[in-house]
């Protein structure tokens, strides 16, 4: 018999855990008070955010809703006896202001369309968020978006986009063409070509010829209806004439009062003051009401002149342009080579400094000429512009000046952050590629994109792109700035989706690899899904770095929220404003970066397959 | 449920050798940098040969079957697998690949994917069968290596031997004519051991060329026609299971037997 034997005869029972580490009491004595150094910590941590709440709380109900200026909110806040700096938040500005904040100088009659757009983004984001509720034949919608988005912000014919869809579906069928009678990488190659010379020249080249035929043929009704469209707008104007002179009145009424019970003072004049904020704020309304109202008339006056015009225009080109080349080939020997402005200059100084007199005269035939051949290219240009304008079957354009407040961080956030991640995702295989060219060029662009500041990038975009492009070539401002920030986060998307590739096991390459799949096969379906799984975290941040990055654009002179709150603290109702326009604009960024930080956490989650 | 074929008496009937050559290795050699890993290898293989290749870490013997379909790149020599020659050609490779399977130490298996998919990944994508065809091949196998309960499952969720015998089916799947083992059984707990030759038992039951690098000995002694010993790069001896184990010729032979078989 040996003392150390020992079988167990019956299992111990599931017990509950003690009483004083469960519950409420249990969580407060672990979490807060769970020593002396501890519940030091917890009461001194309590003090201070009720410090906090209590000067914040009342600073922000603030019952100033309805102000109309700065000095309003603080007579409000001195009729409920607060005084001082931090009395109150003058809520009055974010209502005032809210829609420039978030369409700039977007024409307010359109803003349905950035409405429209951004509400038709989440749809098209949809079934990329969350794949595994919504069903995958929405993706067709977000295979579109991409050229909808767009259009409806800028406008223009409704062609214009299923050209360059035309242009993609047409390189695809190159590429399938090619890799049939020759190789794949040839294919590519031809493809990249083929889209190239079509988004150079091929889009204009069509457009150009719908405009003039649909044009020709819809100019008439077009002229038809402009007419119509002027007479209601000018009765419009009359009307709303009529109604601001009727507010004028009323204010100046009120005014007259105040003047004279300014004298006796106190109460009455304060009572009138507000009095007076109704019919001022009507005015303010009818005013903004007729502005746009007066601009949206020049333009069609401007455009029915044009209409008007066109006819004339087109029975002179042909002789204009006759009448040019003849006296281009009646040129003297000495000028005939020297075509445009610059030429006659470089001419002109070369006739002083080495004093060649004789040239005068060839020189005066030359400018004549030049000036033949200017009135050729305007009067064909203005010609295009107005068939082009009559033959537009869509949206009216907005120009990219026109942008700004949040839609403009929006646009810039989503376009960089959608195109930066599948660049990021090749700079990174590139940078991991064994063609020592190849991964030279990836790893070069990274670093020299990481060792340059974002915003050294946008003054590029916005001053030195002009002189490195040839001249005349009109590069839109925003397209440029998208540009430089979706190169800017690609660079830094390389690294982290760099970081996700070097933590998978090579076994997962050798699996791919054992099974017969090719490179891009085993890219795509083993090692990027678990690669971005582990990157999620930092392609996230990467993302609201990048969103947040697109305030910078204000130091450009783009009117973001940030641009233009200083456009609205210039206002002299608003001037002194600080704190609650930049809490707003911090909010509207919270909204969105929070968002997205919740849903890279949902999407971990989700992608968690056990372990 | 039957009996664990590695407790009975193995069925031989269909464990023929043929006299057509699966794999051709002719003095083939393999530096990593300037480290001559593999010296002057010459191996021929039999379809429907089972081999068991053993030697002590570092001998070469796992760099030996990946140069097989091109884990690694040999730098000298001719590797034949199935008549195609394995060059630089990526034509060639894929062929090859597509019909050697391979079955890692470590699995290996896709962790974001479900046992199912794991499975009709490569039939799906590399022979374009069918999904619905391609499933119902997963399930086949997936019922032979005994656990088609766990297909909706992720590869996380399995045991050790589970997984590996889910990276058998994952192989099988794709119909290969020659199968390789990279130390299958070296991460597994001894309980989990037995389940995975077991289901290699039956594969060489059936007729399937095997290279299995291992240290199971009563594995080998079963199943394989011949046993290579490889060390420093080369192989030492070779010859059938019952010779090579009771009487062996090379010193270092004998001495790596005593200390694998003497504990």
């Amino acid at each position: 018999m040996s003392d150390i034997g020992f079988v167990r005869k019956e299992m111990v029972p599931e017990q509950e855990p003690p009483a004083s580490t469960t519950g409420v009491i249990g969580w407060m004595r672990e979490n807060l008070f769970s020593g002396w150094f501890n519940t030091a910590l917890t009461i001194v941590s309590v003090f201070f955010l009720a410090m906090i709440l209590m000067g914040l709380v009342p600073w922000v109900l603030s019952p100033t809703w309805k102000a109309a200026s700065l000095n309003e909110c603080r007579d409000i806040l001195h009729e409920m006896g607060r005084e001082g700096h931090y009395a109150g938040a003058c809520w009055g500005v974010i209502r005032d202001r809210w829609v420039q904040l978030f369409f700039g100088f977007y024409p307010a009659d359109l803003y349905w369309r950035p409405i429209v757009a951004i509400a038709l983004l989440g749809v098209a984001l949809a079934p990329v968020l969350f794949s595994d509720k919504v069903s995958p034949k929405l993706f067709w919608f977000t295979a579109i978006f991409p050229v909808l988005f767009p259009w409806m912000l800028w406008g223009g014919a409704f062609w214009t986009p299923l050209l360059v869809v035309a242009g993609f579906v047409l390189a695809y069928f190159v590429y399938s063409y090619v890799e049939r009678v020759a190789s794949s990488l040839l294919a590519l190659i031809a493809a990249i070509l083929f889209a190239v010379i079509w988004f150079v020249w091929g889009v204009g080249t069509v457009s150009g010829v719908v405009n003039t035929s649909l044009g020709a043929a819809r100019l008439d009704g077009q002229l038809e209806q402009v007419t119509t469209e002027i007479t209601r707008l000018e009765a419009e104007v009359a009307r709303l004439d009529g109604e601001i002179k009727t507010a004028e009145d009323a204010v100046t009424a009120v005014m007259e009062a105040g003047d004279s019970a300014r004298e006796s003072g106190g109460d009455a004049f304060r009572t009138l003051i507000a009095e007076a904020r109704v019919p001022r704020n009507v005015l303010g309304a009818l005013r903004a009401e007729k502005g746009i109202v007066d601009t949206n008339l020049s333009h069609l006056k401007s455009y029915k002149r044009r209409m008007e015009l066109l006819p004339e225009l087109v029975e002179k080109l042909p002789g204009l342009r006759e009448a040019a080349a003849v006296a281009r080939d009646a040129l003297p020997a000495s000028v005939s080579h020297v075509t445009t402005e610059a030429g006659l200059d470089k001419f002109k100084t070369r006739i002083s400094d080495e004093g060649l007199d004789i040239l005068q005269d060839d020189m005066k035939a030359l400018e004549a000429v030049l000036k033949q051949e200017n009135e050729v290219r305007f009067t064909e240009g203005s010609i295009d512009v107005t068939y082009a304008d009559a033959a537009r079957i869509g949206l009216r354009p907005v120009e990219s000046r026109n942008f700004g407040g949040y839609m403009l961080s929006i646009t810039i956030g989503v376009v960089a952050i959608a195109v930066s991640l599948p660049l990021g995702i090749l700079l990174a295989l590139g940078r991991q590629s064994n063609l020592p060219l190849l991964k030279s060029l990836c790893v070069g662009f990274i670093e020299f994109i990481r060792g340059v500041p974002l915003i050294t990038l946008l003054f590029v975009a916005s001053t030195l792109l002009n002189i490195f492009l040839p001249p005349g070539t009109n590069f839109d401002i925003i397209l440029r700035v998208i540009i430089m920030a979706t190169l800017f986060s690609a660079a830094y998307m390389a690294e982290v989706v760099r970081g996700g590739l070097a933590a998978l096991p090579t076994g997962q390459y050798e699996g791919a690899d054992s099974l017969g799949l090719n490179y891009w096969q085993s890219q795509r379906l083993i090692i990027m899904p678990q690669a971005l799984k582990i990157s999620i975290p930092g392609i996230v941040s990467s993302f609201i770095g990048l969103f947040k990055d697109t305030v910078l654009v204000s130091i450009i002179g783009l009117l973001d929220p940030l641009g233009l709150s200083n456009a609205v603290r210039a206002d002299a109702a608003w001037n002194g404003i600080v704190w609650e326009i930049y809490g707003f604009i911090a909010l509207l960024f919270f909204i969105v970066c929070f968002s997205m930080s919740r849903y890279s956490m949902y999407l971990e989650r989700k992608l968690h397959t056990g372990r | 449920m039957s009996e664990l074929a590695t407790d009975r008496e193995i069925d031989r009937s269909h464990m023929s050798v043929s006299d057509e050559v699966a794999i051709e290795i002719a003095g083939m050699n393999k530096w990593y940098g300037t480290f001559h890993v593999l010296r002057d290898i010459n191996l021929t293989v039999q379809r429907g040969e089972r081999i068991v290749i053993c030697g002590p870490s570092g001998s070469g013997k796992s760099t030996l079957i990946r140069c097989i379909n091109a884990l690694e790149e040999h730098q000298q020599g001719k590797i034949v697998v199935d008549g195609t020659e394995l060059s630089n050609d990526l034509k060639n490779i894929d062929k090859i690949r597509r019909e050697v399977g391979m079955v890692f130490q470590h699995f290996n298996l896709f962790p974001h994917l479900s046992i199912l998919d794991n499975l009709t990944l490569a039939p799906i994508w590399v022979r374009k069968t069918p999904r619905k065809e391609a499933e119902e091949i997963a399930m086949h196998y997936l019922e032979k290596v005994k656990i088609p309960e766990q297909a909706d499952k992720f590869p996380g969720q399995l045991s050790g031997g589970q997984q590996q015998r889910v990276a058998i089916a994952r192989s099988l799947c794709m119909q290969p004519r020659i199968m390789l083992f990279d130390e299958p059984t070296s991460a597994l707990d001894p309980e989990m051991i037995k389940e995975v030759l077991d289901t290699m038992i039956e594969l060489a039951e059936e007729g399937m060329t095997m290279l299995c690098v291992t240290h199971e000995m009563g594995f080998a002694r079963q199943v394989a026609n011949r046993v290579i010993f490889m060390d420093a790069g080369q192989i030492i001896e070779q010859n059938e299971p019952e010779e090579f184990f009771g009487n062996p010729q090379s010193d270092r032979t004998k001495l790596f037997l005593s200390q694998i078989l003497g504990h």
